[in-house]
């Protein structure tokens, strides 16, 4: 299984996606690359379809229109085999972790193991036991999902992502609700699996700081489309008022602060007459 | 007047919608099967969660609906000096109705909140999502299982039921009541016919606990994922079962008693 | 080790359910009487049948040895064609035999009492019985009474 990291063929390619959820349009027509070997970020706002587009990539979801490749196949044309086939390559990180609830962490790690290959108990145990190191909870093999905290529910959730290790991980708002600590725990886990492991990964956040401090290419989505994209520094130093704003967390620009509504001078005046249900 | 129809008619295309959601689940859950028996672990621990834990209510229900039907049985045949048939009585009533309806009542209440509960609980804390992720496919890890766990519990469980319920007549008619031990049991054995009271009893459970555990099952995937949606979800799994137990029994009993 | 209790109380649950079934069947129901495979059959003609029914006992003495298998109407005698499975080894019927039609208790279930005659022949598969008594109406007998009743 050679990997080259710094390969030319970038690892995903969206083109022209559209994809509706009812009448609501989430992405119309967008485009990006993912490079392979390295940790790209996609950032935008909550409600953006972040979530979507990874559950595009992975094949739980079908476009409405454009194409998805995933290493050079397409993702919505895969029979089931194929698909599955194409999963047992990918690992994805949950917000929540995503754990299975009616076992303990050692056979949540062990599942993929058990489920997609014939290896003998001793050498599975091995390999659980390996990746539990790799994030830091070998101890806590023997605890059950409720037992641990929200960090370490994801870093188990990460131990099982790279059991059959996979070519690609997708993290879900992985940084989300945690605190300094943790937080500072799994921005180191995803750059040393990134490196150590030669993945590609895929993050996709809206906590601007710690993302461009581990991105090698960073890509801004609003309104469906692609705003900017490039390597932290270019998208910092973008010329976009939008890119501006989001990135520097300022309350008020393309982005309005207030509501739309009528004038707050009409409300004043009209709060003693009218009724405005 | 016309809003009333509209909405009735909105309700109408929702409760198709659903049927057409819960068809093609059942399809994929069927096809599925296969992986009872490779995963036979997995459906023995579901048979486990689903018909061994209930069988203590079961039992308790059954024994006193036994004794009441042995209590009122007796109180109006004393009546007409037919006291010896009380046997019969407890019998036909236990095998052709209460058995399998109530059974599936019971059963519905119990095992099929519980797999509502944590089939919907799965979804929500995006498990179910993060097994397609792992290329494992839900319907042969999850679901498959446990339907065949109802499936297969429910008819036991009637069983069940109505013998313990014939121990509770005969507890209360002939060991308080007087009624003689011998007449109890061969009234008994004179009018319950295996084919037509038995086998159709029978029969009855197997269909609901198809039907129970399909609507469980579905509600719990078709949740919606949050918690007011889990609890919504077991309560439509009660109520719904409920009413598709006592519609299909009205419906059964007319086919296999009557000329419906 | 809590997987070996789930699968023993797993099959003991089947077994459970299993020996429930077995009851149900054994104690509770008549499937005993569903024994008799190898039977003769006769045939008996009534003028009114009453409340007989298919799968109703034969009796001798009270004894039952078969069934009633099938009850027609004969167009051509105008009477009731009672068909009779009787168990094979029961062939010691004699040809004059008298089948009638009684009720079991005051409500119960109607069924067949045979009277043995005293012929040397005896019924074999096939044959007619040719002494019935039909079932008792009870609009008749009522009738009846009325009709001693005012005619004394």
């Amino acid at each position: 299984m050679s990997r080259d990291p710094v390969s030319d063929a970038p690892h995903v390619v969206v083109e022209d996606l559209v994809f509706r959820r009812g009448r609501k349009v989430i992405f119309d027509g967008l485009s990006l690359t993912v490079p392979r070997g390295r940790v790209t970020t996609v950032m935008g706002p909550s409600g953006t379809g972040k979530t979507t587009l990874l559950r595009l990539i992975g094949g739980q979801l079908r476009p409405d229109s454009g194409r998805i490749w995933v290493d050079g196949e397409e993702v919505a044309r895969l029979s089931t085999r194929r698909l599955y086939a194409l999963r047992r390559r990918m690992g994805m990180l949950f917000q929540t972790g995503a754990l299975l609830t009616d076992m303990n962490v050692f056979e949540n790690v062990a599942f993929p193991l058990r489920e997609h290959t014939r290896l003998p108990e001793e050498l599975i145990r091995n390999l659980v036991l390996m990746k539990l190191e790799a994030v830091g909870l070998r101890g806590a093999c023997d605890l059950s999902p409720a037992e641990l905290s929200g960090g370490m529910a994801r870093r188990v959730a990460l131990a099982r992502a790279i059991a059959l290790d996979p070519d690609m991980i997708l993290y879900d708002e992985p940084f989300a609700g945690l605190d300094p600590i943790t937080m500072g725990q799994i921005v180191t886990l995803i750059q040393r699996t990134n490196r150590t492991l030669g993945l590609t990964s895929v993050l996709v956040t809206h906590d601007v700081v710690e993302a461009m401090a581990i991105s090698d290419h960073v890509v801004l989505i609003a309104e469906g489309r692609v705003m900017d994209s490039g390597t932290a520094e270019e998208v910092r130093a973008g010329a976009s008022a939008w890119s501006q704003q989001f990135l520097g967390g300022h309350p008020d620009g393309p982005v309005p602060f207030h509501y739309p509504g009528p004038s707050y001078r009409d409300d004043l005046l009209n709060e003693a007459g009218n009724d405005r249900g | 007047m016309v809003e009333f129809l509209a909405g009735l008619g909105r309700s109408s295309l929702r409760w198709l919608a659903v049927l057409g959601r819960a068809s093609a689940f059942l399809f994929r859950v069927l096809l599925a099967q296969d992986a009872v028996i490779r995963r036979f672990r997995l459906t023995v621990a579901e048979i486990y969660s689903v018909g061994v834990r209930s069988l203590l209510i079961i039992m308790v229900s059954g024994l006193f609906v036994g004794m009441v039907l042995g209590y009122q049985g007796y109180i109006t045949l004393v009546n007409f000096g037919a006291a010896e048939a009380l046997g019969g009585v407890v019998a036909l009533s236990l095998v052709r109705e209460l058995g399998p309806v109530v059974t599936a009542l019971l059963f519905a209440g119990r095992a099929g909140s519980a797999l509502t509960a944590e089939i919907g609980l799965m979804k929500t804390t995006e498990q179910l999502s993060a097994m397609e992720m792992m290329a494992v496919d839900p319907y042969r890890r999850v679901f498959a299982p446990r339907f065949f766990a109802g499936f297969l519990s429910m008819p036991l469980l009637a069983a069940l039921f109505s013998a313990v319920g014939v121990m509770g007549g005969y507890i209360v008619g002939v060991g308080l009541l007087g009624v003689d031990g011998g007449s109890y049991f061969s009234q008994m054995q004179a009018v319950t016919d295996w084919h037509e009271d038995v086998l159709s009893g029978v029969i009855k459970s197997i269909v609901f606990g198809f039907v129970v555990t399909w609507i469980a099952v579905f509600q719990g995937f078709d949740a919606e994922p949050t918690s007011e949606g889990i609890s919504r979800a077991t309560t439509q799994t009660v109520v719904v079962s409920a009413l598709a137990v006592l519609g299909l029994d009205f419906i059964l009993t007319g086919l296999m008693f009557g000329d419906l | 080790m809590k997987l070996r209790y789930i699968e023993v109380s797993v099959g003991l649950f089947v077994l459970l359910g299993i020996a429930s079934l077995f009851y149900l069947a054994i104690q509770v129901s008549n499937i005993a009487e569903y024994r008799d495979r190898d039977t003769y059959h006769v045939v008996a003609y009534f003028d009114h049948i009453g409340g007989l029914k298919v799968r109703s006992p034969v009796t001798v003495s009270g004894v039952r040895i078969g069934r009633v298998a099938q009850i027609a109407y004969d167009p051509e005698r105008f009477q009731a064609r009672v068909t009779l499975a009787i168990q094979t080894g029961q062939d010691y019927l004699p040809a004059d035999t008298q089948a009638s039609i009684f009720t079991a208790g005051l409500l119960g279930e109607q069924y067949i009492a045979l009277e043995p005659g005293g012929e040397y022949e005896m019924l074999a598969d096939g044959d007619e019985v040719m002494f019935t008594q039909s079932a008792l109406v009870l609009e008749n007998m009522i009738g009846r009474v009325l009709t001693n009743i005012s005619g004394d």
